[in-house]
């Protein structure tokens, strides 16, 4: 079986389709090829899509997203070895953003580590989840099983509406935090939820089996809160929520902290070290890396997008990674890299974009406050 | 005054030997929410398949090719303000720009409505 999908992968698979592909296309999606999959890039249009996950509450599917799980006795500290959190710390329901790691402490990937009681459920992005589950078995001994458990979607439901919309099919929710994750049934299939998300606002995911998948959308966009929200939508609303998207911000030629991810590296794991790269990473989280991942307010109208160089006076310093119009800023932003003598909030600096130069100032992110829900009833 | 339409889904409005050119309908609807035109500079000299303009979506920027020879006479200024009129009405309020025809045969290559309609509908 793992053989099997190893040998698969190696030959360029076609782009595959994901399990609820008739569900978007019945409602009018633009589909486009995304990490290897036709993907929903819109139903009604990004703005209106967006606008709406800030407001009411957006069904999004993604279930390109790898989901991963660990057990066997060790699992835990198995994984530390390749990530830089506190892994073992994480109590059962609990959950954190990680990174998978290079030997020379280089991102591979980021992902959501979550400690399901019985095993280590981990979710990474749908571009890289076969590189991950590679590296994962080459690195992880013997007696540590993983699982991917294709036969699961995961969908997300943000927004401030959220969690009225989704208490109604799984009252469970309701009881969770920010970054907490329980087990429920929905109509009879076992499924797994988690208060976290990729907006800035409060939210779940939910991973459920693929033959639930269609119901559980349509029971949830019958409620007047909610739309089905597409990839263009998801990644304005990352984008001011200040938070990277791997293969484009982060990479495997970016370490924890030039990627400003230092939170992630947690204080027993700085103290002890014991992550690929770690003499690079805690040198840089001590005296500070060359370059930082920075956020960028662009004067005017005209987008700054990837790939667009940024520069003080005539030196070229540093390059746009995400870039675009943020609907709920009104102007366009942008994130990318600069010397750590330039990172500072309010240091003007100039992109340059069809051969012109457009002033932009480096800007504190998120560039819309996080809406998280951190404290039952606070 | 007659319309003619590019397979790069332009519009242009002949009067005289000045025309008006926009972007059509469906490649509005192609592109999605607009949210930055860039227009040529009056006194530009554009040629036919040239980059001509700049329109922009939450998603993407895309290039508008000049249709045929000729100069820029104005730009459309309101766009700078208002790029989301490209959205609501492509066809009229949200032209991009004017522009004189140096070789008026070069109209003889684009299509009509109807040519156009069919294009799209194989498309």
């Amino acid at each position: 079986m793992r053989e099997d999908e190893e040998v698969a992968t190696e030959i360029a698979p076609e782009t595959a389709t994901l399990p609820l592909d008739a569900w978007h296309r019945a409602k009018d999606a633009r589909m486009v090829e995304f990490a290897g999959y036709w993907m929903p890039i819109q139903y009604e249009g990004i703005m209106a899509e967006h606008m709406w996950v800030r407001e009411h509450a957006g069904l999004f599917d993604v279930s390109h997203m790898g989901q991963i799980s660990l057990s066997g006795d060790g699992a835990a500290e198995a994984l530390e070895t390749l990530v830089p959190g506190d892994i073992s710390a994480l109590k059962p329901g609990r959950m954190r953003y990680s990174l998978l790691l290079a030997e020379d402490g280089g991102i591979l990937d980021d992902l959501m580590v979550t400690n399901e009681g019985d095993q280590i459920g981990i979710v990474v992005n749908g571009a890289v989840k076969w590189e991950d589950i590679g590296y994962l078995r080459e690195n992880l001994p013997d007696d540590i099983t993983l699982n991917h458990n294709e036969d699961y979607g995961l969908l997300a439901l943000q927004g401030p509406k959220a969690v009225a919309a989704l208490s109604r099919l799984v009252p469970e929710a309701a009881g969770l935090v920010f970054m907490q994750a329980a087990k429920a049934t929905w109509n009879g299939h076992a499924i797994a939820l988690s208060r976290s998300g990729y907006t800035g606002e409060d939210g779940f995911e939910i991973s459920l089996p693929n033959e639930a998948l269609a119901d559980f959308a349509d029971a949830l966009c019958a409620m007047e809160e909610v739309k089905p929200i597409g990839l263009g939508a998801r990644d304005s609303l990352r984008l001011e929520a200040g938070l990277p998207l791997y293969g484009h911000d982060l990479d495997e030629g970016i370490d924890p902290i030039e990627g400003d991810l230092a939170f992630a590296i947690s204080k027993r794991r700085r103290e002890e070290g014991g992550f690929p790269g770690a003499a690079r990473i805690l040198g840089h989280l001590a005296d500070g890396s060359p370059r930082k991942r920075v956020g960028l307010l662009i004067e005017g109208k005209m987008p700054v997008r990837e790939g667009a160089k940024l520069f003080d006076g005539n030196t070229e310093i540093g390059v746009v990674t995400s870039g675009g119009f943020a609907p709920s800023v009104g102007a366009p932003i942008a994130m990318g890299y600069v010397p750590r003598d330039h990172a500072a909030p309010g240091t003007a600096i100039a992109a340059e974009v069809r051969g012109k130069r457009v002033p932009v100032t480096v800007a504190a992110t998120p560039f819309v406050p996080h809406n998280y829900v951190r404290k039952q009833g606070g | 005054m007659p319309r003619y339409y590019t397979e790069e889904h332009e519009w242009l409005d002949v009067d005289g030997d000045v025309a008006t050119v926009g972007i059509t309908d469906f490649a509005q609807g192609q592109l999605g929410d607009i949210v930055f035109v860039e227009v040529p500079d009056t006194g530009a000299e554009l040629t036919a398949g040239g980059d001509a303009a700049v329109v922009e979506s939450v998603k993407a920027a895309s290039d508008v090719y000049a249709p045929v020879d000729g100069t820029v006479t104005e730009g459309n200024g309101q766009l700078e303000e208002d790029p989301a009129l490209v959205n609501s009405d492509p066809e009229g309020e949200g032209w991009f720009f004017r522009m004189t025809l140096s070789d008026k045969s070069q109209l003889d290559a684009l299509m009509n409505a109807a040519a156009y309609k069919a294009f799209c509908d194989d498309l």
